[in-house]
């Protein structure tokens, strides 16, 4: 650079000196150097600029939250809140057990047994999320004397989805089940989600 | 808009030809900052700090805006928001202190600019335009500045608040319902922060144009120079890149070491740490000062003490404080000496280093001290010495001084001698 518009200024100082043998003036080492490092540096400040927007410690510290599930009686459900989305914790009656395990697995979109969706021992406990796989709502069906669907399990009024008593996709647009978050039982009434 | 040397630019890729006859964004940058803007080739260092203002424009607009993210203007959360942007968010702490620090380095820089244009006398024609514009941008920053400094909603955010709009309050008549105008309030509540936020978020977009329109109005007589005199030839100039990127790129190398060391260092060192102390408006901080770059204008504030003729010593010292800005508007035309370069004027250097620099140094260090003597006679000095510099000395020195020779060319300036000095219409007899 400094050759070509150098030499049409008298004075200015045109740099032939500092030649090595393989043609490599200083000035280009310092040209790729700085060029280099302010490179490496406009790289490194992108990692706090898009951290920042992840969730925050804050939100982080909410990522986990325990129910007691010794007031859910069979038949009944209730909404609880897990990081920010609602989640839905329902005691199967047997007649339910019964309805979700005569279901050919196979015939499923998203094929899982009631085995597969709750924990060994608690087989009657289900706790799913409120959050429809289709685009989000939150079924119907958890809450006392709310449309529970063709499935008997939980309807989403957003798009016609159809759950059954599993929480498995039957009818409707949705691709997969409610999800099953990952959870444990603390005791045998205290549920840890998350 | 430019010399008639200056280079052409001339897209060889066939993409970049078509942009050029779409949008001739890049030819627009080339000419501006590129190849195709010739520049003295005598500039200091002293012209570097343009570019780092402009440098920390997007630096605080790039923080403030993911700040913005974070925080809630309202006055039950705002410090809080403040909080969990240090303690929850990542990077937050990084974020905020290179938010506040970075308002501190602009403000250095914007200093170390403005007083190169005086010592260089840059306001002076071709360049009004330039020099209005900036200290116009100036304004727009303290005041960007100000509101900023509100939003933590701490003890020195709300004790800031009340004592700047109670400057207004100072104004006869109209003073009282003005400043409950600019509150929303008796004092600072939730509606002050809330349009202060919406302003300090609105005014460093208003600070770019003003920036665009100032680069733009330079652009027209091209950059000054330390001789202080004009551009003749095609030898006195060279190329904006790569010859001035490259020692911008340097000087901006040096001040990013500096701002580093400030942002991860002495992160809390310019601040207050009362500002750690949610607001409380029963209690007002023992001892209150606005942040170190207010600090000379905040002396002649508190320099007036006592009535003034028939002037009330309050609205004296707002008058002082907002006239010791606005004399700068005037300084292209109280200066009336035909040399710029304060290199070539003996006199008014003597009184810019031995003058202005101590009075503007005392009302610095005046305006951080508290309101005790001695400081507050050192600062009616000081407040004295700064209009009788700009109002009485500046005019009687330029019209009296008489300057040293200038030399014929930057050429000149630079190599000792200019072959077209002896050669050409300029030639000295005998020579």
């Amino acid at each position: 650079m400094a050759d070509t518009t150098g030499d049409a200024i008298p004075g200015t100082v045109t740099v032939h000196d500092a030649h090595d043998g393989d043609g490599v003036r200083r000035r280009d080492f310092i040209n790729i150097a700085a060029v280099g490092a302010a490179g490496v540096g406009g790289v490194a400040v992108l990692l706090p600029l898009i951290s920042q927007m992840a969730p925050s410690a804050d939100v982080l510290a909410e990522s986990s939250t325990e129910i007691d599930v010794s007031s859910v009686q069979p038949g009944m459900a209730i909404k609880a809140l897990f990081r920010k989305q609602p989640l839905f914790v329902r005691r199967l009656t047997p007649a339910e057990i019964k309805a979700a395990n005569a279901v050919d697995v196979s015939s499923l979109r998203d094929p899982e047994t009631l085995a597969d969706r709750t924990k060994e021992g608690h087989e009657d406990m289900l706790i799913t999320m409120g959050v429809c796989t289709h685009l989000g709502c939150v079924p119907l069906g958890a809450g006392e004397g709310e449309n529970k669907g063709p499935f008997g399990g939980y309807f989403c009024p957003c798009h016609g989805s159809a759950y059954d008593t599993a929480a498995r996709i039957r009818k409707g647009p949705a691709p997969k089940n409610l999800e099953v978050p990952e959870y444990e039982f603390t005791s045998d009434t205290v549920v840890k989600v998350g | 808009m430019s010399f008639p040397w200056a280079k052409h630019y001339e897209p060889v890729n066939p993409l970049m030809r078509y942009l050029d006859e779409k949008l001739p964004l890049p030819r627009l940058v080339y000419n501006a900052i590129g190849g195709g803007y010739p520049v003295p080739r005598n500039l200091n260092y002293m012209w570097n700090f343009g570019v780092l203002a402009g440098f920390c424009l997007v630096l605080q607009i790039v923080t403030g805006v993911v700040l913005a993210m974070h925080y809630a203007a309202n006055a039950g959360v705002a410090f809080s928001s403040v909080e969990h942007i240090m303690r929850d968010v990542n990077w937050g702490w990084a974020l905020r202190y290179a938010h506040a620090n970075g308002a501190s380095a602009f403000f250095a820089v914007i200093y170390l600019h403005i007083f190169r244009g005086f010592f260089y006398s840059s306001y002076k024609a071709p360049r009004e335009m330039v020099w209005l514009i900036g200290v116009t941008i100036f304004l727009l920053m303290m005041a960007t500045g100000f509101m900023g400094y509100v939003l933590p909603w701490g003890q020195m955010s709300f004790w800031g608040a009340k004592v700047i709009t109670g400057l207004f309050g100072a104004i006869p008549v109209v003073g009282e319902p003005i400043q409950i105008w600019l509150l929303g309030g008796y004092a600072p509540d939730n509606a002050a922060l809330n349009r202060f936020f919406s302003l300090h978020f609105l005014l460093p977009f208003v600070i770019a144009g003003a920036v665009i329109l100032h680069i733009w109005a330079l652009h027209i007589p091209g950059s000054s120079n330390p001789t202080g005199i004009e551009v003749k030839k095609e030898s006195d100039t060279i190329p904006f890149h790569p010859y001035y990127t490259a020692k911008d790129g340097f000087g901006l190398g040096v001040f990013l070491i500096l701002y580093c060391v400030m942002l991860f260092l002495l992160p809390n060192y310019l601040g207050h740490p009362d500002n750690y102390i949610e607001a409380n408006p029963l209690s007002t901080p023992a001892h209150i000062v606005p942040e170190w770059y207010f600090w000379p204008f905040y002396a002649i504030l508190r320099a007036f003490t006592s009535d003034f003729f028939f002037i009330p010593a309050k609205l004296m010292g707002v008058l002082a404080m907002f006239s010791a800005i606005l004399l700068w508007f005037f300084l292209p035309w109280l200066d009336k000496g035909p040399v710029r370069s304060g290199h070539y004027r003996p006199l008014f250097r003597k009184f810019f280093w031995f003058g202005l620099i101590p009075a503007m140094a005392v009302l610095f260090y005046c305006g951080g001290a508290p309101a005790e003597e001695p400081f507050v006679m050192l600062s009616q000095l000081a407040t004295a010495y700064y209009f009788l510099h700009f109002l009485v000395i500046l005019p009687i020195v330029s019209m009296i001084e008489r300057p040293d020779p200038l030399p014929y060319s930057i050429t000149e300036a630079v190599l000792g001698e200019d072959k077209a000095a002896v050669l050409g219409e300029n030639a000295t007899p005998g020579v």
